[in-house]
C-alpha cells in the first residue's frame, strides 16, 4: 500500500488560516497526507479539530475567510493549493473529488425530481444526453440500491426518507464518475440500521467505481467498519495516522488512547468512564509544543516547549509523541486500553 | 427484586395525535415500572415514539388513554392542585441539544432559577443564591458562572447548566432525552460521569432515552426497546444485549458498528422484516419469557422462542 506510484493526493505542509473579526486563527496547522489509489482512509477527530476544514480545501469550498497560507495539494497535474477562481476548481471538483455531506435533507434541491438532479450531473460530467443519460441514471438509482428506478426517477426529495435521502446523495456524487469520494460524517443523522445499509452501499460502490474515499467521523465504531487507515486530528494536526488495526490496537499517542479509552464499550458497569480532562486549546493563541500536553497526564516537560515530530513506529505507521523519542521514559498506556489492545491482538491472531 | 419500590409506572398509555383520517397513534398500549434509584433506559430508531414516552411523563403531550403512576399517585389527566405542583418539582428533565434548549438572552443564573421562581420554592432571595450556587458546584461549574450567558460557555459545559437546571429542583426523577448525543466522545464521557455521581449521591432516578445503544448499554440497569411505538423487548441491559429474542432487537444490536475492525469485518448485519410476524390471526402480547425479560409475541412465537433457547442454541 506504501507505493509512491500509486498516490492519488498529497498533502504537503498545509498551512490554513481564518480570519475572525480581525483576529486570525490558524486552523491546520502544518499538515502532510497522502492519499492512496483504491484505499478508505478515515480521519477522526473531535468538533473543531479541523477534519472537515481539511477536506473542504481540497475541494475548493472553503468559507470565505478561510485562506490556505502555506502548503501544497498535489493532485495529478494540479496543485490545488493555488487554484484561485471558480473555474479553476470546476475541473476538479465534482468531476475528480466529489463529496457526500451529512444531512441529506439540506444537501437536495426540493424543486426538482431526483431524477433530473442526478441527470444534471451525468449531462455535465459525462458528456451524455437525451436517452444515454437517462438510462445512465436509472442505472445509477438502481447501482445505489433504489428499487423501481423508473418511477422513484419522477419523484421529489420529499417523497423520500431520510436514509433513501442519503443514497440520492451518493448517486449524484457517483454520477460525476470521481476518483476521490470524500464522505463527511455520511450517517450521522441517520438511524444505525439505516447507517449499517449506507456503509454496506460506499463499500459496495468503492469497489465497483474503484474509487478512492475518505471518511470523516467521530464515531470510531464506523471507522472500524468501513477503514483501511485512520489519521487521527487534534486541534488542526495529524497526530497519528496507520492502518486501522494499528490504530486501534497499538496506539502510540496519549490523545488517541484517551480517545479510545474513553468510549463507553470500554467502560465498566457502574464506574466511571475515562475521560479527558480540560477541553482543546484556543486557535486564536500560538500553540507551543504538543497541543495535547496540557490535558496530557503524560506529558513530559519538552512537549511544553518544543512541537514534537513524526516518529515511525512500523511503514505504515507514524506518530507525533515525545514518547516515542529513544530517550523518553517508558510509559504504558491506561490499564482499560492494555485491556482492549490485548483482546485485539488475540483476534488478529485468529 | 420483587421487592423493590417501584417510583413511577406507565399502563395501557396510548398517545394518539391528530384525528379521524389523520389520526396518528404515536404510542399504542405501553406499559412498564420503574424502580427508584435505577437508570432505565429507552431505546428505539427516530419516530418510534420514544420522545413521546417521555413528554407524556412530563405531562407535555397528553396521554389519549392509559394512566401514568408516580408513586402510586395518578399523574395524567385532572390532578389536585398542589399533587400537580409537588410532581411538577419531582419530575425534571434533561434535553439534547444545550445548544438549543438554553435561554440565549437570559443569564444562568435566571436560566437555572426559573423553575424555582414558578414554584416559589425559596424563602429568601439569599436562599435562591444558595441554591443557585449550589447547583452550579454539584455539576462542576463555578459559581461566578451564574452571572454569564449561556454562549459564553463549551456544548459540555452549557449541558452542564442544563443539569444544573433540573437539579435545582431537587427531583427524584429525571428524563434524560439524549443528554450526550451533541456532544463530542470525549466530553460525553464526562457528562456520563457526572450524570452517574449526581444519581449517587442525590438518589436519583433516571429515564434514559436514547438512540446509541453501546452507551445504553454502558449506562442502563433495565433496558425497554421500543418500536413503532411498541415495547417490543424489556429486559436488564446486559440480559437484553447478550441474549436478545426479538428480531428486532436482535437487528437494532447487530447494526452498532464496533470499534473493533476484525469484528467489523466479518459481522453480518441482521435485517428485521416486520411483516414476519403473524399478528392478523393470533395477535401478540407482552409476555414475561423469563424473570423480568420481557417480549412482545404471540403464542406460537414465544413457543418458537423457547424451543430455540431449549436448544441451547445462543439467540
Amino acid at each position: 500500500m506504501v507505493d509512491e506510484k500509486n498516490k492519488i493526493l498529497s498533502i504537503e505542509n498545509l498551512v490554513i488560516k481564518f480570519t475572525l473579526r480581525g483576529r486570525e486563527l490558524t486552523a491546520i496547522r502544518d499538515i502532510s497526507l497522502d492519499l492512496y489509489k483504491g484505499e478508505s482512509l478515515a480521519i477522526v477527530g473531535e468538533s473543531g479539530s479541523g477534519k472537515s476544514v481539511l477536506m473542504k480545501s481540497i475541494i475548493g469550498l472553503l468559507d470565505k475567510n478561510g485562506y490556505i497560507d502555506q502548503g501544497k495539494i498535489l493532485y495529478e497535474d494540479y496543485d490545488l493549493a493555488q487554484f484561485k477562481t471558480e473555474n479553476d476548481w470546476l475541473k476538479i471538483r465534482g468531476k475528480e473529488i466529489a463529496m457526500v455531506t451529512q444531512d441529506p435533507m439540506t444537501s437536495l434541491n426540493p424543486l426538482k425530481t431526483i431524477g433530473k438532479q442526478i441527470e444534471e450531473a451525468v449531462i455535465l460530467h459525462q458528456g451524455l444526453k437525451g436517452k444515454s443519460a437517462y438510462e445512465k441514471v436509472l442505472q445509477i438509482i438502481r447501482d445505489v440500491g433504489i428499487k423501481d428506478a423508473e418511477r422513484r426517477y419522477k419523484q421529489y426529495p420529499h417523497e423520500f426518507s431520510g436514509g433513501m435521502r442519503q443514497r440520492i446523495v451518493i448517486a449524484i456524487a457517483i454520477a460525476c464518475n470521481p476518483k476521490i469520494l470524500i464522505c463527511d460524517e455520511p450517517t450521522t443523522a441517520l438511524d444505525v440500521t439505516i447507517q449499517a445499509q449506507i456503509l454496506q452501499l460506499l463499500k459496495n460502490l468503492q469497489e465497483k467505481y474503484h474509487l478512492t474515499t475518505i471518511y470523516i467521523t467521530h464515531d470510531l465504531g464506523v471507522v472500524a467498519k468501513v477503514a483501511d487507515r485512520v489519521a487521527v486530528m487534534y486541534a488542526g494536526d495529524i497526530i497519528e495516522f496507520g492502518k486501522t488495526d494499528e490504530i486501534f490496537f497499538n496506539a502510540k499517542h496519549p490523545y488517541t488512547w484517551a480517545l479510545i479509552s474513553s468510549l463507553p464499550q470500554l467502560g465498566e458497569k457502574g464506574k466511571e468512564l475515562y475521560s479527558i480532562k480540560g477541553t482543546p486549546p484556543n486557535l486564536f493563541n500560538e500553540i507551543k509544543g504538543d497541543a495535547f500536553a496540557p490535558r496530557n497526564p503524560y506529558a513530559l516537560k519538552i512537549d511544553f516547549v518544543e512541537r514534537p515530530p513524526y516518529f515511525k513506529v512500523s511503514d505504515t505507521h507514524y506518530a507525533k509523541t515525545w514518547l516515542l523519542h529513544p530517550n523518553a521514559p517508558k510509559v504504558e498506556p491506561p490499564e482499560v486500553l492494555k485491556k482492549f489492545f490485548e483482546e485485539g491482538r488475540q483476534y488478529a491472531n485468529g | 427484586m420483587a421487592n423493590r419500590e417501584v417510583i413511577l409506572e406507565v399502563k395501557n398509555l396510548n398517545v394518539t395525535f391528530g384525528k379521524g383520517k389523520k389520526k396518528f397513534e404515536a404510542i399504542k398500549d405501553v406499559s412498564f415500572q420503574i424502580y427508584k434509584g435505577e437508570t432505565f433506559g429507552l431505546v428505539g430508531e427516530s419516530g418510534s415514539g420514544k420522545t413521546t414516552i417521555g413528554r407524556a411523563i412530563m405531562r407535555i403531550n397528553e396521554v389519549t388513554s392509559g394512566e401514568i403512576l408516580f408513586k402510586g399517585r395518578k399523574i395524567n389527566g385532572k390532578i389536585p392542585r398542589d399533587w400537580d405542583r409537588e410532581i411538577t418539582q419531582k419530575i425534571q428533565m434533561i434535553f439534547q441539544d444545550p445548544m438549543a434548549s438554553l435561554n440565549e438572552r437570559a443569564k444562568v443564573d435566571y436560566i437555572i432559577s426559573e423553575g424555582l421562581i414558578n414554584t416559589k420554592n425559596y424563602s429568601s432571595e439569599k436562599e435562591r443564591q444558595e441554591k443557585i450556587r449550589n447547583a452550579l458546584l454539584q455539576v462542576g461549574l463555578l459559581p461566578e458562572f451564574a452571572s454569564r450567558f449561556p454562549h459564553e460557555f463549551s456544548g459540555g459545559q452549557r449541558q452542564r447548566i442544563g443539569i444544573a437546571r433540573a437539579l435545582v429542583m431537587e427531583p427524584e426523577f429525571i428524563i434524560a432525552d439524549e443528554p450526550i448525543s451533541a456532544l463530542d466522545v470525549s466530553i460525553r464521557a464526562q457528562v456520563l460521569n457526572l450524570m452517574k455521581h449526581l444519581q449517587q449521591q442525590n438518589n436519583l432516578t433516571y429515564l434514559f432515552i436514547a438512540h446509541d445503544l453501546s452507551i445504553v448499554r454502558f449506562f442502563t440497569d433495565r433496558t425497554a426497546v421500543i418500536y413503532k411505538g411498541n415495547i417490543v423487548e424489556l429486559a436488564e441491559t446486559e440480559k437484553l444485549f447478550s441474549n436478545p429474542i426479538h428480531p428486532y432487537t436482535r437487528a437494532l444490536i447487530s447494526a452498532v458498528p464496533e470499534p473493533n475492525p476484525y469484528k467489523e469485518r466479518s459481522k453480518k448485519v441482521e435485517i428485521y422484516d416486520p411483516t414476519q410476524h403473524n399478528y392478523e390471526t393470533m395477535p401478540p402480547s407482552f409476555i414475561e419469557i423469563e424473570k423480568g425479560h420481557f417480549v412482545l409475541a404471540n403464542e406460537e412465537e414465544i413457543a418458537r422462542y423457547r424451543e430455540t433457547r431449549r436448544m441451547g442454541v445462543s439467540m
